[in-house]
């Protein structure tokens, strides 16, 4: 048996998504901003992409902007949002658990003179309202907080920190990540109070390289790639037609039946905790009931270490990822760890768990015979 | 601009009467070395020298590349080709040559010439009076120096005529396969390529073994250590790396023995299977990448207990070597990048907190009667399940 168990990291790209891409390669092969009808052609998987993807917002066509994918969606919202506004302000808020997306290009614009408030989490991983009112200030123009952590899968009450902002600043835009909420959750960005949202495409089993932007209307964002003007010069350059189509597809499938799935996912992780209840030396991080997201659970695993256990469970055909990228001559703890306060086993020890609606109760009953052999065994060569 | 290269090799042109193998490999090893190389390329001996001839269009800066990883040459001089169309034809080559080679002329020069058809009208002597006049006409800014100029300019007379001033450095050493060959053990560090490399650098063909340990070690660790080899063949040609699992010995290892011996113990293994590879493919003595006192297992007296299994030599090139200079070497021959990627080698995995830095040879030989009832059938499964890559510098990933 196999058990792929990394859907957090990407995921098997759907036959609907798949069949769409190769028409969109093959046939329909115009570009966009061609005048033909081949061209026209090209321009049809785009708005029939657009059309299905607002149709799981609720958000207008106008709304969305396309890009290569999650980390140039959160870098387009985040970098656009600093340059289109500072002169109105050159405060920035953000949270200790960000993905590198998020990150990086906020420390990017710290060195630019920006400055940035970075926010604490607590021992769930979840965000104090209450720290962030007080963070913001008059000179706030960006608050940006993730939907749903990628390590340890906690959820963050977006609409509470929505109003919040609101509340104290007005002005404020409100960013959220949602790379591993979208096609989880049923989530309309306007009735959230949301300004600008990122998704990505192969999280959601549609094609890696594509993913989008939602950018509500009137929101004043900058473009930070420059060229033949495409997509109302919001993102230069000649559309991915194929990527594009295959994440409309795709996002349109995840939504199907979405309250079925979601429960699916539900029932995947607590029989993969229940299965785990009457060993020691396994310990979830963060919350793991119907608060915290469907598809990701963060686990512990005493002795041995993250990398170990991977391998280990690879050569059983079970794909997990190591929860904390921890090599030995290049110590990188996972900063999620760290921010919810993990002690040192965890930071070295842990593996993620992350389910697709398509993975089975058998798969799950597998992984824990194959957890429960491997991990006594390792345990015995741990480093003394 | 320039169509030939102009070998120089040093040391091999002293080698008496064995000079011609060691010719014929330098040769054999440029071939080889050029094969990759877009365009055609004729290699020829003539009159103790060694001559590359480009047959048509080829890509200057990669043959160039290619070259300066073949051990034995020590210079290589890039050469103009121009037919023999008269003197007068001559002198105009000559000075386009030093017009567009040298911008700046407040410089000193002396022409050399070497007439090897001696049909030509003029003698050597002749040529360079005649050539070093005409040069100081045109270019009023150059002077004469005979005894110690900046451009030594090179015209020889061939079937075609040869014009050269430039020698560009090549790695020295010998060619490689003039001094047998060496079974290297290799990790995924910083030393053991350097070690293969320098060992290389003397003629020695090199083959190599890797001791990988799944699920401990991952298929990226192994894939790094192909990687490595696949550089350090750039230099030393194809590789017959030997991939031994050795996760089973490992283990036995760490449930039988003193913790802070596993290492010793471990390494003491290694040197034994590599030993019996070594033997099996005539490799002449074990290379590894050692350094005294750089760790634990590398003092003295580690070293010894290792040393001590071994019944044919150990060389360690890195012996007196600090990590800077061996990472400065790494960073010249290419492989420092791959090598500090972070995946876990075997040799870190398990290692004690306090490893014995001054092993006691008897103790440790107690110890490993320990691992007699399952050790020698394990050692024999290592052997026998290990895999083969046969690595190439420009093989597929």
């Amino acid at each position: 048996m196999e058990a792929y168990f990394d859907n957090a990291a990407t995921t098997r790209c759907s036959d609907g998504a798949r069949d769409v891409m190769v028409r969109a390669l093959s046939e329909d092969y115009g570009n966009p901003s061609s005048l033909h009808g081949k061209g026209m052609e090209g321009e049809k998987h785009i708005r029939e992409a657009r059309k299905n993807i607002c149709r799981t917002l609720k958000a207008k066509e106008t709304e969305l902007v396309f890009t290569s994918g999650g980390t140039e969606s959160n870098n387009l919202a985040i970098l656009g949002a600093a340059m289109a506004n500072r002169r109105a302000g050159m405060h920035l808020v953000t949270t200790k658990i960000e993905h590198p997306a998020v990150s990086a290009p906020m420390r990017f614009l710290e060195e630019q003179g920006f400055s940035v408030t970075w926010l604490d989490v607590d021992r769930d991983g979840l965000i104090s309202l209450e720290q962030l009112r007080e963070s913001i200030t008059p000179e706030t123009i960006l608050v940006s907080i993730m939907y749903v952590n990628n390590e340890i899968g906690a959820v963050q009450p977006i609409q509470e920190a929505a109003e919040a902002i609101r509340e104290k600043n007005p002005g404020a835009l409100f960013h959220v990540d949602a790379i591993q909420a979208y096609g989880k959750y049923s989530i309309h960005p306007k009735k959230l109070g949301v300004d600008l949202l990122s998704a990505s495409s192969h999280k959601i089993h549609g094609p890696k390289g594509a993913g989008f932007l939602y950018v509500k209307e009137k929101t004043k964002i900058k473009p930070i790639i420059f060229g033949g003007g495409q997509q109302k010069n919001m993102r230069s350059g000649t559309e991915n037609v194929p990527g594009i189509a295959g994440l409309g597809q795709a996002a349109k499938e995840a939504y199907e039946m979405l309250q079925e799935k979601q429960e699916h996912l539900y029932q995947l992780k607590e029989a993969f905790l229940a299965g785990l209840a009457d060993v020691e030396w396994a310990h979830p991080n963060g919350r793991t009931g119907r608060d915290s997201a469907p598809h990701i659970i963060s686990l512990t695993v005493d002795g041995v270490r993250s990398e170990v256990l991977l391998h280990a469970l690879e050569d059983r055909q079970v794909y997990v990822s190591a929860g904390s990228a921890c090599a030995s001559n290049k110590p990188a703890p996972s900063s999620t760890l760290q921010a919810i306060r993990a002690g040192k086993g965890a930071l070295e020890s842990t593996v993620r768990i992350s389910f697709c609606p398509g993975n089975t109760l058998e798969e799950v009953e597998y992984c824990l015979g194959v957890l429960k052999e491997a991990v006594p065994q390792l345990q015995k060569f741990s480093r003394r | 601009m320039f169509k030939a290269f102009l070998i120089k090799y040093g040391e091999i042109g002293i080698k008496g009467k064995n000079r011609h193998l060691f010719e014929d490999a330098l040769i054999r090893q440029i071939k080889y070395a050029l094969k990759p190389v877009e365009g055609e390329f004729q290699v020829t001996k003539e009159q103790g020298r060694i001559y590359i001839e480009a047959l048509g269009a080829f890509d200057y800066d990669e043959a160039l590349a290619s070259l300066q990883c073949v051990f034995g040459i020590v210079g290589i001089c890039p050469v103009v080709l121009a037919e023999d169309e008269g003197f007068e034809k001559l002198a105009e080559d000559v000075a386009a040559y030093m017009d567009s080679r040298y911008p700046d002329k407040r410089k000193t020069f002396k022409v050399e010439t070497r007439r090897a058809r001696k049909s030509y009208p003029l003698t050597s002597m002749e040529i360079n009076a005649e050539l070093g006049g005409r040069l100081l006409h045109t270019f009023p800014e150059l002077k004469v120096d005979v005894h110690n100029p900046d451009i030594m300019l090179h015209v020889e007379i061939r079937k075609k005529i040869n014009i050269y001033s430039e020698t560009l450095p090549g790695p020295g050493g010998m060619p490689v396969g003039t001094n047998g060959k060496g079974m290297l053990l290799l990790s995924g560090g910083i030393d053991s390529p350097v070690a293969g490399y320098m060992i290389a650098k003397r003629g020695v063909k090199i083959d190599a073994v890797y001791f990988h340990a799944p699920p401990y070690t991952s298929e990226r660790a192994k894939q790094k250590v192909v990687d490595l080899a696949k550089i350090v063949a750039k230099y030393a040609g194809p590789i017959y790396l030997k991939v031994v699992n050795f996760t089973d010995i490992q283990m036995y290892i760490y449930e039988k023995c003193p913790h802070e011996e596993l290492t010793i113990i471990m390494r003491r293994y290694m040197m034994r299977i590599a030993e019996h590879f070594a033997k099996e493919t005539n490799s002449l003595g074990l290379i590894t990448g050692e350094s005294i006192g750089q760790v634990a297992s590398q003092t003295m007296q580690s070293l010894a207990a290792t040393n001590e299994v071994c019944g044919i030599p150990v060389y360690r090139p890195l012996i007196g070597f600090d990590k800077q200079e061996i990472i400065a070497v790494s960073e010249k021959i290419g492989t420092y990048e791959t090598s500090i990627l972070p995946y876990e080698d075997c040799c870190t995995i398990f290692v004690a907190k306090h490893p014995v830095t001054k092993p006691n040879l008897k103790i440790i030989r107690r110890s490993e009667t320990h691992l007699q009832e399952k050790i020698k059938e394990m050692v024999k499964t290592a052997i026998e399940t290990a895999e083969t890559i046969i690595v190439e510098a420009d093989m597929d990933p």
